[in-house]
């Protein structure tokens, strides 16, 4: 096989207990980067399990509901992949996500959030190493970041109301 | 099969026979896809990415190859050779030999356990031998077929008789030891031979080292060093050391435009692979420096010519123009390489960490046998034999050839030609198409209904369940809400377990079903079939991969992976208690084509449909038909390109399915694909297809006196002059780049250099003591058409090579003319006295293209030729289904590329107006008519120009979109573009996506 195969088994369950553990919500269309993420396990490429994937046709299709859905719902992190610029099934549909997910990064910083926790990558469907490489590092970002504030402060109001009400 | 549809067998698995297997399929034809490796994909699924839009190949390539085996027209015969050819078109006997795999593909799944157990270990030729296989293998990890092989020569059980491991190990039972070579004889109409090539073995060029030394490699070899799924991930280093190299050489005609190796041709693509690989490796490693030592750059493809502009000035990489490398030496300690060269009349020594031989493409090995069994001629370089009119067919009738098997070819040339040959072949069988019948089942209704779900989990063998804990999943899944049932199986995919899935649906009455396994890329249509056999809607179907994208990629952490399958479980269930059932609607088809443009490929496009039965409507502009060819006098394999037209128009004036209108404009083009109307300036045309195949035109020269001077002509006015008698001058020089490869026609018009020099060669051969001068920038007599260039070298024609920015000067000194070059080889300007100056004019758009494009509701490219919907692999398709190009149009090309293109288009607009009705696409956009407001933004951000707004019938003063479902694919933009949550996406409608993220974000247990 090839020399490619990024950490070993053994070696991903070295995580210290009680570190802090993001939920990541990843859009991937399906032409493009859920075939990267297939391709990522025929090579049996590892990763941190963090990540959860919702397949769309296009990445075009991530309409900013969902993603603002995602942090309302407790999210930590939100990850929209599609073909890279001029490789899109859909002609051009991913030149439209780039354009929306710039704007919604804006927006995100009106709800208090850090807008990189919203991010954009190309992921074709060779490239399970991208898949792969992405997952890592914005798992590790978001680790650095914490947990999204709203769902700390949405546990707070829960707690507080909780109390006041015994 | 049905007894009385028409077979092809088409042999060879590479693009263009898959190519010419989906459109013969596709136009109701059986086809036997004869493969003789394991896998189909052929050379490009190698490739890393490809020229000129560097695109990836394997993700271009792959939906095309599913495609293929999954077609239920297409019989898919890996590990297989044809033995015998007898009788004669369209009653063929083939004789078939099904080479044993040793594996039962029935029972094999691909789980890879075989392989893993294997203790052989065979160098792997899919990534050029430098990372290893196993004995029992598939070629690459998105082979098609997924099913595993044994290499009889390797494996320890068939050479020594020990071993066994795959066998006691394969929890299919699928090894079979005993496996026989089988021979089975079918019936065909026609054969289409689609072989490929075999590259140049590059140890014959001795003195540069491959095969001694370790950093020396051929090209397709750097493919995978480039690819991210080759031996180094996508990371350029050396094979010696696996360092990082700084600079790398590239050297061109390898094994090609090399009379000592034997090959006096031109391979056509190594200019622009070796150039895409420069660039590649460029963005891969940051500082490396390529150079390319080559004699002359052919980019003469769409769009080539800015890709070789932008290798040089954007990504830096050093030309060595007329430069052919005279060896490579290595030091023995660095493994370093000093190429010996020429420049500017000095040798120079250069050291590189690194070489790269661009090799030729020869005819693939066993050609000689090819020929023999199919009985069609070769011809002197080892390739087809073909016609410059007849491109496409061989010597035998009935047998015909695309790809690289005819001659050194590119992806899109192959795959427009693998089309053509798909018209060929048809146009003896056209009486017996048939499309299979979709059987009419009672569907199970589910509308109101409570749903009732069923999950079953899938162990993979251990491929999931060597991870996951299977049963806790399934435990987990009979907790969630809706689900009735839920099961473990070894393998949900096997046939006993569709059996089993479809008696459920019966007896726990189970409306919605989620499968947990693998991808539903690869494996929904399976299980979407067998709802449809048990009755239920296929869409009510829902998939959780977890094994894909989870047990293989979190293999050392069961517990978490566990978990995360749960996580996908819930997530599939809580999407599919919403999925609603959905329909393909059905389009009607107008049952015949409308072909823009008389010229030789609007004609040969017009031949070719009428010629499978169907009625053709040929648009001409002007008052006649033959188009440019009409002016032509050159003569081709011994005949001028006038005479075919000539023989043409008699063809298509005679032809009874053809009605020609000539003096007719096209004004308007409504409706879309199977139901076009296109409105004319005599009156209005109902159509199924649209072929647009408008031309070009020729330059207008403004520069070198043209015009002002009657002593300087085009090649086509010099042409005019010849057949009038011979000419009096003395002293021509021709200029080429006329109106091409400058700044306002940056791209090569491809045709001008074989022209010149053949009207060049026949000067010298009028009159001997002419002296003929050829002004070029390069020379791209790419092809056979190389011989011309040496030919012309023989018969004493002068080649002077001049900057790309300084064309030659023309001027009048009294009488005389003058002209002034500067001579790059010679380091010097040269000044001329010519009796006659010969412009070798472009070839330029057609000054209409602008206006039917908008009509067409399909793009140009920037030079303003009409752009195809993938340069790659939809050569001749506009993104608009149904409208196809061909012929100028599309880019400047030779009459016989013209002529292949042609056929092309006519087989893409055959699988339109073949069919007896078109179904659209189930996932497609739908506008819920009570909340849209008609603000019009959904509009303008489909690629399809699927949505309209109307006026709403009901309400006057209210607007609301529509939505084409012939056009529309299904990408669901326009959906998240609507602000008012009026447009849906069946499939993958707002609530079922929002559901699966609130599931997502849910607390598992």
């Amino acid at each position: 096989m090839s020399t490619q195969q990024g950490t070993s088994p053994a070696a991903v369950t070295a995580t210290t207990e009680g570190q802090f553990e993001p939920k990541i919500i990843a859009f991937c269309c399906n032409w493009c980067s859920y075939a990267g993420a297939d391709l990522a396990g025929v090579s049996r490429l590892q990763m941190p399990t963090n990540f959860l994937v919702l397949r769309a046709m296009c990445s075009a299709r991530v309409d900013p509901e969902f993603v603002l859905r995602a942090f309302a719902k407790g999210a930590d992190g939100v990850l929209v992949l599609g073909c890279h610029p001029a490789d899109c099934h859909y002609i051009g549909g991913n030149y439209r996500t780039r354009r929306r997910i710039a704007l919604l990064k804006m927006l995100l910083e009106q709800y208090g959030l850090d807008p990189d926790r919203l991010h954009l990558e190309w992921v074709s469907a060779s490239e399970g190493v991208k898949f792969q490489s992405t997952i890592k590092d914005f798992t590790e970002k978001i680790r650095e970041m914490g947990p999204n504030p709203l769902k700390e402060a949405e546990e707070e109001s829960a707690r507080v109301k909780g109390e006041s009400h015994h | 099969m049905s007894e009385t549809r028409g077979a092809v067998v088409v042999v060879g698995g590479g693009i263009s026979g898959v190519q010419t297997s989906l459109d013969l399929a596709e136009s109701g034809f059986q086809v036997y896809l004869i493969e003789k490796t394991p896998s189909i994909g052929g050379v490009m699924s190698q490739l890393d990415k490809t020229f000129p839009t560097n695109d990836c190949s394997m993700c271009i390539l792959s939906p095309k190859l599913v495609e293929a085996a999954r077609h239920p027209l297409i019989n898919l015969m890996t590990m297989s050779e044809v033995v015998d050819v007898s009788g004669e078109a369209p009653n063929f006997k083939v004789t078939i030999r099904h080479n044993p795999r040793f594996v039962d593909m029935d029972k094999c799944v691909g789980c890879g356990i075989c392989a893993e157990k294997c203790p052989v270990k065979v160098p792997n030729e899919y990534d050029a031998s430098l990372v290893n296989r196993k004995a029992i293998y598939i070629p690459f990890a998105q082979a098609v077929p997924l099913k595993y092989a044994i290499d009889s020569s390797k494996c320890l059980k068939l050479t020594k008789g020990r071993c066994g491991l795959c066998e006691k190990n394969c929890p299919a039972g699928a090894i079979n030891y005993e496996d026989k070579p089988v021979d089975e004889t079918i019936d065909v109409g026609a054969i289409i031979l689609a072989p490929g090539f075999s590259v140049f073995d590059a140890r014959l060029k001795k003195e540069y080292g491959y095969g001694d030394y370790p950093n020396v490699i051929t090209s397709l070899e750097f493919e995978r060093f480039l690819s991210a799924t080759g031996p180094y991930g996508g990371h350029v280093v050396r094979p010696s050391d696996q360092k990082t190299p700084k600079k790398i050489a590239f050297l061109q005609c390898v094994g090609s435009r090399d009379e000592k190796v034997g090959n006096t041709y031109c391979s056509s693509v190594c200019c622009m692979y070796a150039m895409k690989q420069a660039i590649i490796a460029g963005e891969h490693t940051a500082g490396l420096v390529p150079s390319i030592f080559f004699m002359d750059i052919r980019a003469v493809g769409k769009e080539f010519e800015d890709y070789r502009a932008r290798a040089e000035k954007e990504y830096g990489i050093k030309m060595h123009r007329a430069t052919r490398v005279a060896s490579v030496s290595q030091d023995p300690v660095t493994k370093n390489l000093t190429l010996r060269y020429e420049s500017g009349g000095d040798i120079v020594e250069e050291e590189f960490d690194m070489v790269v031989l661009s090799v030729g493409l020869e005819p693939t090995k066993g050609a000689d046998k090819i020929g023999k069994i199919f009985g069609v001629n070769l011809n002197k370089y080892g390739f087809a034999g073909t016609n410059v009119y007849s491109p496409l067919t061989s010597s035998r009738p009935g047998v015909f050839v695309t790809g690289a098997f005819a001659a050194p070819k590119d992806i899109p040339t192959s795959v427009a030609e693998a089309s053509g040959a798909a018209a060929k072949a048809g146009a003896y069988i056209s009486n017996k198409r048939a499309f299979p019948e979709e059987e009419k089942r009672e569907e199970i209704a589910v509308e109101g209904e409570e749903p009732r779900i069923g999950v079953f989990v899938c162990d993979c063998g251990i491929n999931i369940k060597g991870t996951v804990d299977v049963p806790s999943v399934v435990e987990y899944a009979r907790t969630l809400p809706n689900v009735v049932y839920a099961e473990e199986n070894k393998y949900s995919c096997s046939a006993d377990s569709q059996q089993k899935i479809k008696d459920l649906i019966h007896k726990e009455k189970l409306n919605r079903v989620v499968v947990a396994s693998c991808t539903p890329r690869t494996h929904e249509p399976l299980f979407q079939s067998t709802l449809k056999e048990a009755g239920l809607n296929p869409y009510l179907f829902e998939m959780a991969n977890i094994r894909d994208q989870c047990s293989w990629i979190h293999m050392g952490e069961p517990e978490k992976a566990t978990k995360k399958s749960k996580d996908l479980v819930r997530m599939a269930v809580a999407k599919s208690r919403l999925l609603e059932p959905l329909y393909e609607s059905k389009l009607p088809v107008t049952h015949s084509a409308i072909v823009i443009g008389g010229g030789v490929s609007g004609m040969i496009a017009a031949l070719d449909i009428a010629g499978q039965g169907y009625h053709v409507d040929l648009l001409e502009k002007t008052e006649e038909l033959g188009g440019n060819a009409i002016k032509i006098y050159h003569e081709e394999d011994g005949r001028k390109l006038r005479e075919f037209a000539k023989e043409l128009i008699t063809r298509v004036r005679n032809n009874k399915n053809i009605t020609l209108h000539l003096s007719t404009e096209v004004k308007d083009v409504g409706g879309f694909v199977g139901n076009f109307k296109v409105q004319t300036n005599q009156g209005e045309i109902e159509t199924g297809s649209i072929v647009v195949a408008v031309g070009a035109e020729e330059y207008k020269a403004k520069e070198h006196l043209y015009g002002q001077d009657p002593r300087v002509v085009t090649q086509l006015e010099l042409e005019d002059k010849m057949q009038k008698g011979t000419l009096p001058a003395k002293t021509i020089a021709m200029i080429q780049c006329v109106g091409s490869r400058n700044d306002e026609a940056p791209y090569c018009s491809r045709v001008c250099c074989a022209n010149a020099i053949k009207n060049a060669i026949a000067i010298r051969k009028a009159n001997p003591n002419a002296a003929v001068y050829v002004f070029h920038k390069d020379i791209r007599t790419y092809g056979f058409r190389e011989d011309l260039y040496k030919e012309a070298g023989m018969a004493g024609v002068r080649f002077v090579r001049v900057p790309d920015d300084k064309p030659p000067m023309v001027t009048k000194e009294g009488d005389d003319l003058k002209l002034v070059a500067n001579d790059i080889v010679l380091g010097d300007d040269i000044e001329l006295k010519p009796d006659m100056v010969v412009l070798s004019t472009g070839i330029r758009p057609h000054h209409d293209n602008e206006e039917l494009a908008k009509m067409l509701k399909v793009p140009l490219s920037k030079d303003k030729f009409f752009l195809e919907a993938h340069m790659k692999l939809r050569p001749v398709d506009f993104a608009t289904n149904g409208v196809y190009l061909c012929g100028l149009a599309h880019w400047p090309k030779f009459t016989d590329e013209a002529i292949a293109q042609a056929s092309g288009a006519a087989a893409r607009a055959m699988t339109i107006i073949s069919k007896p009705e078109l179904k659209s696409e189930g996932i497609i956009a739908a506008v819920n008519e009570d909340i849209c407001d008609g603000c019009k933004i959904c509009e303008p951000v489909c690629e399809y120009k699927a949505i309209t707004i109307v006026e709403d019938p009901k309400n006057p003063e209210k607007k609301k979109a529509v939505v084409n479902e012939g056009l529309c694919k299904g990408c669901g933009c326009c959906v998240a573009a609507c602000p008012s949550g009026a447009m849906e996406q069946r499939g993958f409608k707002n609530q079922q996506i929002l559901a699966t993220i609130d599931a997502a974000l849910e607390e598992g247990e």
